[in-house]
């Protein structure tokens, strides 16, 4: 393997890890809500708009500005879930699947509306000087990127698997009748769910803000990869999700350095189809297949 | 039987009032005419395979660019005429449903998975013809002007109506008969409950098999009529995933499952669109949004759709 | 004649065997009980029989042919045809049309496939309910939509999975009296059944299932007096009507 070569695994490590975040996102709200989420490709736009906006609006670094997209995309998730969502849980599979496919519409629009379709660029002072070990280079704003995700995922773990709020969310995604009755209040875990998931995200929607020039339509090409990631690592499998996020990352750059980048994409969603048919539990076989 | 009665003559009022448009409507309202026909093909297209049989799917941009792009390149390279061209779409999109949909029954995919793997081909094909030389690559496919029939071409755009209409005709009445015959009886059945189904002696994966092969070889048709109208494809437009949720929309809108729900659909969304359009002229984003929230709104509180709704209340269904 | 036997079969599921080295025999034209608690393994063997499962070992044999590893279209095309304990009626289409489904397994028309269907709806009672949708149907009348549609297949062997379940005494007694009509008619029944009296009166021949095992078989009256048996519905019973 020569240097380049491992310059593109150090890439693809990097962003698989913030791809990670973000599917992690969507195979949690999968497991609670047993919803394939078509707005999580918008709701990471929408993350990185508001890292953006708060960044360029207000001087800030973008990193600075995490929180509070943290807080907001909470909110926006909460939301989202409390109204439209709530009330089609009984619904056939495909009503969800339009119904946040709808809500995706309305989201990249609206951003649309406000930035205009045009590139945003947010350019970090400091950042265009890339570090330099050996031969590899390192881009600051990936390895940032790459210690915030393990800190945020840090924390969600930390909330899923340490808190009050977090065994509840993980109560009823197991079984939602007996969380129920163990006097969860079931519709405020299950936004609180979504809010997290888009909180993921949003986040990893941030992380690439500085790294990447964004416009409203930018998630969609991360969403399929979501979906990709997600269920690779068996839908509503979190461990699984952040497993597969670094295995995409690493294909998908290292495919692209030998086989040039749109076939890559050609790769990827062959994985997904044969996944899809021979192992639709992702890898690590958590039984989880949506039969309706 | 009363709802029966009502719904031929619906379809009936809805065809002369079709049949007359074009005498009556410039060069404007006739594009805006042609853009709900191809909607409402794209959705009958779809109706077939997911409202009645029950296959979700998200993918039928895969089965519209094959037809677009077979007729064009076999007209460009081998001057077939696009008539022709346009069987060959059929077919070959149907063979591709067949394809995908037989991997999906085999290995038992239902639901959300299903609708993945239908997108994840059509994404496959679209990044597959941005890549290859030999299928005209990111540059696409321009379709030169010829005023004649043997091209597909027409100064008039009447006559493209006409043709569309036709083609709309075609699918329409192609599944009333169904809905009276077998095979439509048992797709219904199929989707209601495969498993009942098959206990009767339905055969399932044949007939799901065929839905999906005459739903894409109908939507190949409507990429066709789309290649050789707008003179211009490339993989962006026609594998895009807004085709394929604009095969679904119409039926969400007007209700899936129903001989006219998708038709009233095509005839809601585009003339909302263009009066969107033109209300928000300069504003990006407000179209799409009033798109998205109308798809909400539906989903939430008109599930069936508006014909669909009709229907059930007529057959006795309360809520 | 034996029309169905069941030689030894047993089926694993999650690790256990739900049913393990069952035989039994359906007599042709005699209505054959089966019966054991909950969990007896009973729906399982019915779905074994009726092509839904694979069965781990041993052979199911319709009319002397091996059938085992046949789906339930082919099995319906040979004769065999079931309902489902939970009814499962199409919702969207009418009682007519949910009958014709079942109808067009032996029709070689349309307009046979209806006849069927009008036979068999004349049978269960429902003929005055035909142009409804079948999920404005009642519990009762879904059972008897469930009966229809198999019998118009135009099956040879009909088995049935607690078709009594859920009705109100009125519709379980017509119930009977339909089920001893369709065997009158020439059709052999295999029953599932967790009513006593019912399946004690309708039945020629018993079968009882424990734990995923034959415990007994007999006639209504050597079964009843089995103590295996009523050690195994202690408490439940037991009588014949």
């Amino acid at each position: 393997m020569n240097i380049q070569a491992l310059q593109s695994l150090l890439d693809g490590i990097l962003m698989g890890g913030v791809y990670a975040l973000a599917a992690l996102g969507l195979s949690l709200i999968f497991g609670v809500l047993k919803i394939t989420n078509f707005a999580h490709g918008a709701m990471m736009t929408v993350g990185m708009y508001v890292v953006y906006a708060l960044a360029s609006g207000m001087g800030i670094s973008p990193y600075l500005a995490l929180p509070a997209a943290m807080v907001l995309m909470f909110l926006m998730g909460f939301l989202i879930q409390r109204f439209p969502i709530h009330y089609i849980e009984k619904a056939p599979a495909h009503n969800q699947l339009l119904l946040t496919l709808g809500v995706a519409y309305i989201l990249e629009n609206t951003l649309l509306l406000v930035f205009t379709p045009n590139y945003q660029t947010l350019t970090v002072s400091g950042f265009d000087k890339a570090l330099r070990v050996g031969g590899l280079t390192f881009a600051p704003a990936k390895l940032i990127a790459f210690c915030v995700v393990i800190v945020v995922t840090g924390c969600v773990y930390f909330l899923l698997y340490r808190t009050h709020t977090g065994n509840s969310i993980r109560a009823s995604a197991q079984n939602d009748t007996g969380a129920r009755l163990m006097g969860i209040n079931v519709r405020n875990i299950r936004a609180a769910a979504f809010g997290i998931g888009a909180v993921c995200t949003g986040i990893a929607g941030g992380l690439l803000t500085p790294i990447m020039s964004i416009y409203p339509t930018l998630g969609e090409s991360f969403q399929l990869k979501c979906f990709v990631i997600a269920v690779l690592g068996g839908m509503g499998n979190l461990w699984g999700a952040l497993i597969s996020g670094l295995i995409i990352g690493v294909i998908e750059s290292l495919s692209g350095y030998y086989l040039g980048g749109s076939w890559s994409d050609m790769l990827i969603y062959g994985v997904f189809i044969l996944i899809l048919f021979v192992r639709p539990t992702g890898l690590f076989g958590k039984v989880n297949r949506r039969e309706n | 039987m009363k709802t029966k009665k009502l719904e031929q003559g619906t379809l009936i009022v809805l065809l002369i009032i079709a049949g007359i448009f074009p005498f009556l409507s410039g060069r404007y309202l006739l594009s805006v005419g042609i853009s709900i026909l191809v909607m409402a093909l794209l959705g009958q297209s779809w109706n077939l395979m997911s409202g009645y049989a029950g296959q979700f799917s998200f993918g039928h941009a895969a089965f519209f660019g094959i037809g677009a792009y077979a007729s064009s390149i076999l007209y460009m390279d081998y001057g077939l005429s696009p008539w022709l061209g346009m069987l060959v779409g059929m077919v070959l999109a149907a063979a591709v449903g067949v394809i995908i949909g037989f991997l999906s029954f085999r290995y038992k995919l239902r639901g959300d998975f299903f609708a993945l793997v239908t997108l994840a081909f059509a994404e496959m094909l679209r990044v597959l013809f941005n890549n290859t030389k030999a299928l005209k690559g990111a540059t696409g496919v321009l379709i030169p002007y010829k005023n004649a029939w043997r091209e597909f071409q027409f100064a008039d755009d009447k006559a493209f109506y006409f043709i569309l209409l036709a083609m709309v005709m075609a699918a329409t009445i192609f599944i009333a008969v169904m809905n009276r015959r077998k095979f439509g009886v048992c797709l219904v059945a199929i989707k209601e409950n495969q498993e009942a189904a098959g206990s009767l002696g339905v055969p399932v994966l044949k007939y799901k098999l065929s839905a999906m092969a005459i739903s894409a070889a109908i939507a190949a048709m409507a990429g066709t009529f789309y290649a050789q109208y707008y003179g211009f494809i490339d993989p962006t437009v026609v594998f895009a995933a807004s085709i394929s949720v604009e095969a679904i929309v119409p039926c969400i809108i007007g209700g899936a499952g129903t001989l006219g729900g998708p038709l009233l659909g095509a005839l809601i969304i585009i003339p909302l669109q263009e009066l969107s359009n033109s209300l928000f002229e300069g504003t990006n984003g407000i179209n799409m949004i009033l798109y998205g929230a109308l798809i909400v709104l539906f989903v939430v509180f008109c599930r069936d759709g508006i014909y669909g709704t009709i229907i059930r209340r007529l057959k006795g269904v309360k809520t | 004649m034996d029309l169905l036997r069941v030689q030894d079969v047993s089926k694993s599921g999650q690790g256990n065997l739900a049913v393990s080295h069952v035989s039994l025999t359906v007599k042709e034209g005699k209505i054959t009980g089966l019966i054991g608690a909950n969990g007896a393994g009973k729906t399982t063997l019915f779905n074994c029989i009726s092509g839904y499962y694979h069965v781990t070992s041993g052979r199911v044999l319709y009319r002397g042919q091996e059938v085992q590893h046949k789906t339930a279209e082919k099995l319906c095309h040979m004769g065999i045809a079931r309902t489902f304990q939970i009814a499962k009626p199409f919702g969207m289409l009418s009682v007519l049309d949910n009958v014709a489904v079942g109808g067009y397994n032996k029709a070689k028309s349309r307009k046979e496939a209806y006849q069927f269907a009008e036979q068999s709806l004349q049978m269960v009672g429902l003929w005055e309910k035909q142009e409804n949708l079948a999920l404005l149907l009642n519990t009762g009348e879904q059972r008897k939509l469930e009966l229809a549609r198999a019998l118009a297949t135009q099956p040879q062997v009909l088995l049935l999975d607690e078709v009594m379940a859920g009705l109100t005494p009125t519709e379980s007694r017509e119930m009977v009296e339909l089920i001893g009509k369709i065997n009158q008619a020439g059709i052999t029944i295999l029953m599932i059944e967790h009513i006593m009296p019912v399946i004690m009166g309708l039945s020629h021949f018993i079968y009882v299932m424990e734990r995923g095992k034959m415990i007994a078989e007999g006639t209504p009256e050597a079964v009843s007096k089995d103590p295996k048996v009523i050690a195994s519905y202690l408490g439940e019973g037991l009588e014949v009507e």
